[in-house]
């Protein structure tokens, strides 16, 4: 490759049909797109209301939608591996475009889909939760989405131009090295992470900003609602992990473009150090997406149990302690290194320790739930079901921190039913628990109950019998990454179980996104802004909330501010007649972000392929973006007094 | 929920400046993770020389001594910039970042010259470990303060076209910061790279 004659099947994906039906299906969907658009006078509707917008609450919808899309491909990866092995020596995919499978599957989840969904949580809820009209830096939150989404989309790229990568979601040396994995895909992996990873850095920045200087007057820390805290501490983690990530990945670069040697087997290099380096930012990294399911958790426990959650402090504090100790736990995954007995006795110490925080939460969950008065809508049936999905996937995790017991699990299928356990449990149930929580406040109606209870339970079933039969395949000696098997080894049965499993949880998406379809047409509308009867200030404003939040600055006496406020208030009159506004200053839109987002796509494109001229030059068009933001002066508006009169009026606020 | 006073609302745009120098300080913790992870990498690849050279034999104690004092003088220089724009002296400013920038430049100039050297003498980022991990590490900070030029120069026009006013002034209090912060890494690059390489 980068010789010059690089030719068209190179550079296409070809000879596989599952693959040229994935071409077909693109192109048709492109088009259609394309058409849609065309015919209906939508582009300039899109430039200037989504593609340019520095609204908080519409950059958290932009990242939904694309986490669910990316739902959608690692789900599809999902079934077609389940297929493979649903039966022994099947020939449903080639060994080669399984390895790709199973690579693309865990990479995309963990960082194109379990990501962007935290951000579009932290991006709906936490300004309007924290009485703040926007986010510190509106603007660099525009960037970071749009690095997130070509990030993404150059990492999908891979699928039919060039090949995806194949060394496995942390591409550890030396087989992503150039000599195991000559082709294109894993410079695809490395630029696409790589520059969503940037992205996902400045968000992390732009939230700890956000929550510790724009609460609104009163809300001291102490105050704060759980969920903020729970993205305050997660953004923490953010900070310190992520450039570990940005090193990790641009060294293996150099190695690959430079012939550099930190990660081969020649020039003094030393592929354990990638090991230990991914892992130093991949451990903490699995707290930090797990950590905001455990602030929905806490609101949703309290709302529909109608009680003060139970230990608030004591929640606080275990949050911050699994922060701290989610950078003291990286060694486990490499307990057969052979780094010897005393370093894999911390280890699997601070790995255990982490058990009693998340302990603690829990028993707070199930004492703030006991004598309350429960309602079970979605938000609240996916909150129970969290319970015990993550005991279990919690005690299969201790279980894995003995480090002698490790040598038997290690690398095994019961490894892989752990942490799909703990990650769709505690992540994935955490985030569907509270998508249908703020739905309302972002869209202004509900989700339909009745497909949503079909969906609930085709999860839920579905979960078990497709990783509880993984644990006992991992006993039983089956590896994980292994692409056909015989007859004679009696893993059949529990394979066959476990892929049935995975189909239901498949038709449990497929009710989702009926759900969402249905709904648009016939959910009911959200008029009080406050459907749930909830507690924190966000339930205070009109669904969906306008472009400029809160028109008056509350100011918070305690903690569930908005839940006080009712007890105080009588039952008519929630709107106020007689206030007098300031005018408000709001960030102007801008094209930048997206722009400077394509450029980095273009450097990206041109580095995976060794033109280094394109690379270059996109790198050149990402300076220019920059210094044109930097040339900018006047960059915020005004909304005069009787602009928000009038659409405090028609949200019924006024008058 | 009573409401804010009117002076929170007022003070709201200064407020903004704060909170964006605020900000770039994570981002220069996020920075220094940066730099300790290359650090480490350096400190465990530095003996893997694979039988080719050692830092002893290729650091020529001149140049980086040479390449340590120009960036401390404009550390300090840029310093003398900032004590200008709080005396609202706008020509001066504007001068003392003309000689850090140009202090800058000639750092850059140096180490890309010593980089030269030593790719010519077969000491390439292929070679070994130990020099794939001194060019990046001396790289990564050396692109730093490219960067930093840039910026800089960007910053002057912009200091000529609107005078003095809160955005100029958080962005010469950000760029100090930048500057100063790749003064401290230098520090540690002299040390652990070359003074314990030579030694």
């Amino acid at each position: 490759m980068g010789n010059g004659n690089l030719t068209a099947s190179h550079f296409f994906v070809t000879g596989d049909p599952l693959i040229y039906s994935a071409d077909a299906a693109i192109i048709l969907s492109v088009l259609s797109i394309l058409f849609f658009l065309t015919r209906c006078h939508k582009w300039g509707w899109l430039w200037r209301e989504w593609i340019t917008s520095v609204d908080h609450k519409k950059i958290g919808i932009m990242y939904m939608i694309a986490a669910m899309l990316m739902l959608f491909r690692g789900g599809v990866d999902a079934l077609l591996m389940r297929t493979q092995l649903a039966l022994p020596n099947l020939q449903f995919l080639r060994a080669q475009h399984y390895d790709e499978i199973f690579t693309t599957h865990g990479t995309i989840m963990i960082l194109f889909m379990a990501m962007p969904l935290m951000f579009a949580l932290f991006n709906i809820v936490v300004p309007l939760q924290i009485g703040a009209r926007d986010v510190a830096y509106p603007f660099l939150n525009a960037v970071s989405f749009w690095l997130f989404f070509f990030g993404a989309m150059l990492f999908n790229l891979s699928f039919v131009i060039g090949g995806s990568p194949d060394a496995g979601w942390l591409a550890y040396p030396p087989l992503s090295e150039t000599a195991f994995s000559p082709g294109p895909g894993e410079n695809f992996y490395i630029w696409g992470i790589q520059i969503s990873g940037i992205g996902s850095l400045a968000t992390g920045i732009n939230f700890v900003a956000t929550i510790l200087k724009m609460r609104a007057p009163g809300m001291k820390l102490m105050r704060m609602p759980l969920f903020a805290w729970s993205v305050l501490s997660s953004s923490i983690v953010i900070i310190f992990a992520f450039p570990v990530l940005t090193i990790t990945l641009a060294l293996l670069f150099i190695d690959r473009f430079a012939g550099a040697h930190f990660f081969g087997m020649t020039g003094g290099a030393n592929p354990m150090m990638y090991v230990n380096l991914i892992w130093m930012w991949g451990h903490p990294e699995v707290y930090i997406v797990v950590l905001p399911a455990f602030g929905v958790f806490s609101e949703v426990v309290s709302t529909f149990a109608k009680k003060r959650i139970f230990g608030y402090k004591s929640m606080v504090f275990s949050m911050l302690i699994i922060s701290v100790l989610s950078f003291f736990t990286w060694v486990h995954h490499f307990f057969t290194m052979g780094a010897g007995a005393d370093v894999n006795a911390f280890f699997a110490v601070t790995t255990m320790a982490i058990a009693i925080p998340t302990g603690v939460k829990v028993f707070n969950w199930l004492f703030t739930l006991y004598r309350g008065r429960i309602t079970m809508a979605s938000p609240m049936l996916w909150t129970i079901s969290f319970i015990p999905a993550f005991v279990v996937g919690g005690a299969t995790g201790v279980m894995l921190a003995v480090a002698p017991a490790d040598y038997q699990y290690h690398n095994s299928y019961f490894l892989i039913a752990h942490f799909h356990q703990v990650l769709i449990g505690g992540v994935v149930f955490g985030y569907f628990a509270g998508l249908y929580y703020w739905w309302p406040k972002m869209f202004g109606f509900q989700l339909d109950e009745r497909l949503g209870k079909w969906a609930f339970w085709l999860w839920n079933i579905g979960f078990y019998v497709c990783f509880m039969p993984q644990y006992a395949l991992g006993f039983m000696g089956m590896t994980r990454r292994v692409y056909t098997y015989g007859w004679d080894l009696g893993w059949a049965p529990l394979n066959f179980v476990s892929t049935v499993g995975a189909f239901l949880m498949g038709a449990g998406f497929v009710f989702q996104v009926w759900q969402i379809l249905y709904s648009i047409r016939h959910g009911r509308r959200d008029l009080t802004g406050d459907p749930w009867n909830g507690r924190t200030l966000e339930w205070s404003m009109p669904s969906p909330a306008p472009y400029y939040n809160f028109a008056q600055i509350p100011q918070v006496k305690d903690r569930d501010a908005w839940w006080m406020e009712k007890q105080q208030m009588p039952e008519e009159g929630r709107g106020n007649t007689a206030v007098k506004y300031e005018p408000i200053h709001m960030p102007k839109n801008s094209g930048i972000p997206f722009v400077m987002a394509v450029f980095w796509f273009i450097a990206g494109f041109g580095f995976t392929f060794h033109w280094i001229a394109l690379g270059i030059a996109g790198l050149a068009g990402v300076g220019m973006s920059l210094l044109a933001r930097s040339f900018q002066y006047k960059m915020e508006y005004e909304i005069p007094v009787e602009e928000i009169q009038r659409v405090e009026a028609s949200m019924g606020r006024i008058g | 929920m009573q409401h804010a006073e009117a002076s929170h609302e007022q003070i709201g745009h200064l407020d903004h400046e704060a909170l964006k120098v605020f900000g770039f300080w994570i981002f220069l913790v996020t920075d220094c993770l940066l730099f300790g992870t290359l650090f480490g990498v350096f400190v465990v690849l530095r003996s893997h020389t694979d039988g080719g050279p050692t830092g002893k034999e290729l650091f020529e104690i001149p140049g980086f001594v040479a390449e340590t004092f120009i960036l401390l003088t404009s550390s300090f220089t840029s310093g003398i910039a900032t004590l200008a724009m709080n005396q609202g002296n706008i020509k001066r400013v504007i001068g003392w970042l003309i000689v850090t920038a140009l202090l800058g430049l000639a750092f850059v100039g140096l180490e890309v010259s010593e980089f030269t050297k030593m790719a010519m003498e077969g000491a390439t980022i292929s070679r070994s470990a130990f020099l794939s991990s001194f060019f990046t590490l001396v790289g990564t900070h050396g692109l730093h303060v490219s960067i930093g030029l840039v910026w800089m120069t960007a910053l002057m026009i912009q200091l000529r076209r609107h005078g003095m006013n809160a955005v100029t002034r958080r962005k010469m209090t950000i760029i100090g910061l930048y500057w100063h912060f790749l003064d401290a890494v230098w520090i540690f690059l002299f040390t652990v790279v070359y003074l314990m390489g030579v030694m």
